[in-house]
């Protein structure tokens, strides 16, 4: 299989040719000069190591932050408008300071609470849930766990994070524009979106979230193709397919996901770009909209709808499968068993990702597209829950009969199996589209989809962030805090999202200012105060966490090389890796890598490097001959 | 009141762990087993994992018992109350699937949780095994689907010949609605000719648009299939009416249309459910902007005759407004084109004798 010649630099030229500023050529590091590679990054202007960086590391923890920054937004967003929806006769007044003139007379303005959902659903997705979550474990995990040096294109994979800066840039400032923010949901549906007369955030706010989307896209598909090739090219010696840990598996098929799925939606968005600013009809027809006759013909919000979800939907997938990876990963190590069903679990994987392509308009039941595609997409939705059932039972086989640790990141592991399950289920309800006529765009499609790709994708984000940070910043977090973080905010969202089915088999619409003009929609006004009283505490118990992670960065107790006795090969690197990852020569691998408690073996866990020949003793029948 | 409740949840979570954690120190401490290795927290969430099973899972049960009333609107269609069959059968194999999944997740949690000296079972994988909760699944969600697809198939149907038709229309921020009058005939709309008198842009010089009415609620008859259609005018709104179950998308330059029918008129409701002032509600359920909460309007369901009566005590848009019929005349007579859109076959509507009989 693919072999990865470690005398061959794979930097990109860019490097290279800044003589120096990079790291050593490879050839060197091969030669086994691990002092010699420390002593490069000295050389190095901070300005290379820490901004302009071509390390996937380095890179890594600048989408983790930057990630960590939006969450903090997204969250705060969220906590304003529970306010609005627990206490919609209470006064905001003293919000004015802060919001200015969003408040109008004591009450927050409905467009400027239209604004917040809409912002938070597009931050939480793309910006923190894409970005902060793929982009940081695609870009740490993958060269350390197929054993590269970097990426395949540094370079490229620089441009990714930087195009991400710049589209971060763009939507943090239209949440200051004095027309507000983009607020037609985040589904950016037209004519709503399309039209300024329609809602003021439809004017600037809606060109800038355009602008930064497509250049979220272009970053989302430079480090796609980057992640792909790595997967496919620099794969260690030994490094199978079959060998590769399941994280890695997981966020190559997001990759391919992201690269297939994003192209869909930045065509979408740059035809309501021209429906918009050129005067074309691609999405717009028959509107009198403010005592006014458009001349668009023709054109179909429903088409939108087909483009947006076709990324829309596997732009789910692409949110939950990282996570999915990381908790197997986490739940195998901490468990100190295999995973089980190692290759079932690649196959969920693949039947997810394949499905994921087939199931968009499910989100467009009563939309008025034809009730046959309605029948079809039904069938096809619901499949999703085989392979996805599969992967709940293969995890809790993996905790049968293990000797479980509860580290932060495994107790995280375990809140995102049981949210995943949660959310997961109240799918069928939803996919049924006889019953989603009555709960389309009700309060249990907020329920569902909170739990099963809003909280479940953060659970396996903080799994991720508890687990690797002693290889990204050579530190442990602290546990105790982590317990701490863990328990208040799983109780917390469970609090938040349970009752919220209630909320929503009741038929409370989402998007609602207030539900207060509607007899069938104000029996839940107890149940609101409670949801957001629990889900700005869930908001706060996440300090927790951010004050532990920066505390632990400068603080923390030493990492060791592998603290967590795990097999995959990132933890054979030094404690804190520099350019390039290995000092020496890229370690070869001979084994898969969940061999955890295996019978016959002193250790509890034998690393993917140790070969068949020198675990005479552990080897299976059919391991006897494969030793080296 | 809610607050405090979750306060108190919360401080009791973070009581019950310092405690566990204090106990563990305690009783490791004399039992001597004491690592430093694992550490003495394990327990503490091993013992969690449990408390959290039996005391989240008892919450959930007592939350949802005691909220159940409210979370179920009444239903007043046909098709709603299969709906409502077809959604807690589905509610309760979920709810079986979620009980033993979760119960598993967190019994093995604390029953597999780390011991000294004790090794995983090495258990890589057993195809049997996959086949079989592959298979289960698989053979559940094909049911479900076969259901789903039935009821689907009945309910998006054509509506039957003799429906009742009312034609509803969002605007950003309520719902216009017409009726055909009694040619049965909803007369030709175009979006170009509406103005602040003209809502709809009826074109007055369609015959069958001259004894449409347009309405302030909306009137159908009990027991009758009506056929809603739908459209918009402006942004993307949704007809949303939940006690009849009853939702679909008003789409600018698309009709849509949704038919159902009604089992109980709105006094029975009232003596029902003991509310006098209980009304059956449209809302508009797709972000449209400022004012989306507030797109209501009244439904009431009459029994038949007395929605005859209504209908026949209505006046025309055209007859109420004279001057604009007169303007139509003659725009017409000077010869300028109406631009025709938005032309729609009519189906053969309900004479109203059908609905007297």
């Amino acid at each position: 299989m693919a072999i990865n010649n470690p005398n061959l630099p794979n930097f990109s030229p860019a490097v290279e040719s800044q003589g120096g500023i990079g790291t050593a050529p490879v050839s060197h590091v091969a030669h086994g000069h691990g002092e010699h590679d420390e002593h490069e990054h000295h050389d190095q202007h901070w300005m290379w190591k820490y901004v302009f960086s071509q390390d996937h590391k380095q890179i890594a923890k600048q989408f983790l932050i930057t990630g960590m920054l939006w969450a903090i937004i997204g969250g705060l967003l969220s906590s304003l408008f529970r306010l609005q929806l627990g206490w919609p006769e209470g006064t905001m007044e003293w919000l004015k300071p802060v919001l200015g003139h969003w408040v109008e007379a004591g009450k927050l303005n409905p467009e400027f609470y239209l604004a917040l959902v809409t912002m938070h659903g597009t931050i939480m997705v793309f910006f923190v849930l894409t970005a902060g979550l793929s982009g940081t474990f695609s870009n740490f995990l993958i060269p350390l766990q197929v054993g590269a040096r970097d990426m395949a294109s540094g370079f490229m994979n620089m441009l990714s994070y930087w195009f991400f800066f710049l589209s971060s840039v763009v939507m943090f400032a239209s949440l200051f524009l004095e027309t507000g923010p983009a607020a037609a949901g985040w589904t950016i549906y037209p004519p709503l979106s399309a039209l300024p007369q329609a809602i003021p955030g439809s004017g600037m706010g809606m060109t800038m979230w355009l602008v930064s989307m497509a250049l979220f896209i272009v970053s989302q598909l430079l480090g796609g193709v980057n992640y792909v090739t790595t997967v496919i090219n620099l794969r260690t010696r030994g490094m199978s397919m079959s060998k590769l840990p399941l994280t890695i598996w997981a966020f190559f098929l997001t990759a391919i996901l992201g690269i297939l799925s994003f192209p869909v939606l930045f065509s979408a968005a740059l035809l309501l770009i021209f429906d918009r600013s050129f005067g074309t009809s691609f999405f717009l027809s028959d509107i009198y909209i403010a005592g006014q006759a458009l001349p668009n013909q023709g054109g179909s919000p429903v088409l939108f709808q087909h483009l947006f979800w076709f990324l829309g939907h596997p732009e789910v997938y692409i949110v939950i499968m990282p996570a999915m990876g990381m908790v197997s990963e986490v739940l195998a190590t901490n468990a100190r068993k295999p995973i089980f069903g190692y290759r079932a679990m690649i196959g969920s994987l693949i039947g997810i990702s394949l499905l994921s392509f087939v199931v968009w308009a499910h989100h467009m039941f009563v939309t008025g597209m034809n009730p046959f595609l309605g029948s079809v997409f039904m069938f096809l939705t619901l499949i999703i829950a085989v392979p996805s059932g599969v992967k709940v039972f293969n995890w809790l086989a993996t905790l049968w009969r293990g000797n479980i640790r509860f580290t932060a990141a495994m107790l995280f592991a375990i809140g995102f199996v049981s949210l995943f399950i949660s959310g997961g289920l109240t799918g069928i309800i939803l996919g049924n589209a006889t019953l989603d006529i009555q709960m389309h765009n009700t309060y249990f499609v907020v329920a569902h989809f909170h739990l099963v790709m809003g909280s479940s994708a953060f659970f396996g984000l903080f799994a991720g962030v508890y687990h690797w940070f002693p290889k990204m910043f050579g530190r442990m977090m602290d546990e105790k805090l982590g317990y701490i973080h863990f328990w208040l905010t799983f109780a917390g969202v469970y609090l938040v999202f349970m009752p919220m089915h209630y909320v929503g088999i009741a038929g409370f619409p989402r998007r609602y200012y207030a539900w207060t003009g509607f007899d069938a929609f104000s029996q839940f006004a107890d149940m609101n105060k409670f949801i957001s009283v629990a889900a700005i505490l869930a908001f706060f118990a996440q300090f927790i966490f951010i004050i532990n992670f920066f505390y632990s960065i400068f603080r923390g107790r030493r990492a060791t090389e592998n603290p967590w006795n795990s097999t995959t090969l990132e933890w054979t690197t030094p404690i804190e890796p520099g350019h390039g990852n290995w000092p020496g020569e890229i370690p070869a691998v001979y084994r898969w890598p969940y061999d955890y408690s295996k019978p016959g073996s002193e250790a509890d866990f034998i690393p993917q490097t140790v070969p068949y020949s020198q675990t005479q003793s552990s080897n299976l029948p059919y391991e006897k001959d494969m030793g080296e | 009141m809610t607050a405090l409740t979750i306060v108190a949840i919360l401080v009791l979570l973070l009581v019950v762990f310092g405690l566990l954690f204090r106990l563990q120190i305690l009783t490791s401490i004399f039992s001597g087993s004491f690592t430093r290795d694992i550490g003495m927290s394990n327990g503490v969430n091993a013992v969690l994992m449990l408390v959290f099973l039996v005391g989240g899972g008892g919450w959930f049960a007592y939350s949802f018992a005691e909220n159940f009333n409210k979370m179920n609107p009444p239903i007043a269609s046909v098709h709603g109350f299969a709906m409502e069959r077809m959604f807690w059968i589905t509610m309760a194999v979920i709810g079986v699937a979620f009980a033993i999944t979760q119960a598993l997740l967190f019994v093995y949690s604390y029953k597999y949780q780390h011991k000294e000296g004790r090794r995983a079972y090495f258990f890589a994988h057993n195809n049997t095994i996959e086949v079989i909760w592959t298979i289960i699944p698989a053979i559940v969600m094909a049911a479900l689907i076969f259901a789903g697809w039935k009821a689907w198939t009945r309910i998006t149907g054509p509506a039957p010949k003799d429906s009742t038709v009312v034609e509803v229309m969002g605007k950003q921020f309520n719902w216009l609605v017409r009726y055909p009058g009694r040619d049965m005939k909803l007369g030709v709309v175009n979006y170009r000719l509406t103005d602040a008198v003209n809502e709809w842009g009826f074109d007055l010089n369609d015959k069958s648009s001259l004894d449409d009415f347009t309405s302030g609620e909306i009137h159908v008859p009990k027991g009758h299939p009506v056929l809603i259609k739908i459209r918009s005018r402006d942004v993307l709104h949704a007809v949303y009416m939940p006690q009849f179950r009853v939702q679909m998308y008003a789409v600018p330059g698309m009709p849509t249309r949704f038919w159902f029918t009604p089992t109980t008129t709105t006094d029975e409701m009232r003596a029902k459910l003991g509310n006098p002032k209980f009304n059956y509600e449209l809302a508009c359920n797709q972000i449209c902007g400022r004012g989306h909460f507030a797109m209501k309007m009244t439904i009431i369901v009459d029994e038949p005759e007395d929605y005859v009566a209504w209908f026949a005590a209505q006046k025309s848009f055209a007859g109420l407004n004279p001057e604009l019929v007169a303007a139509f005349k003659q725009k017409a007579n000077s010869t300028v084109p109406t631009p025709i859109s938005a032309v729609e076959k009519e189906m053969p509507a309900t004479p109203l004798a059908v609905i007297t009989q």
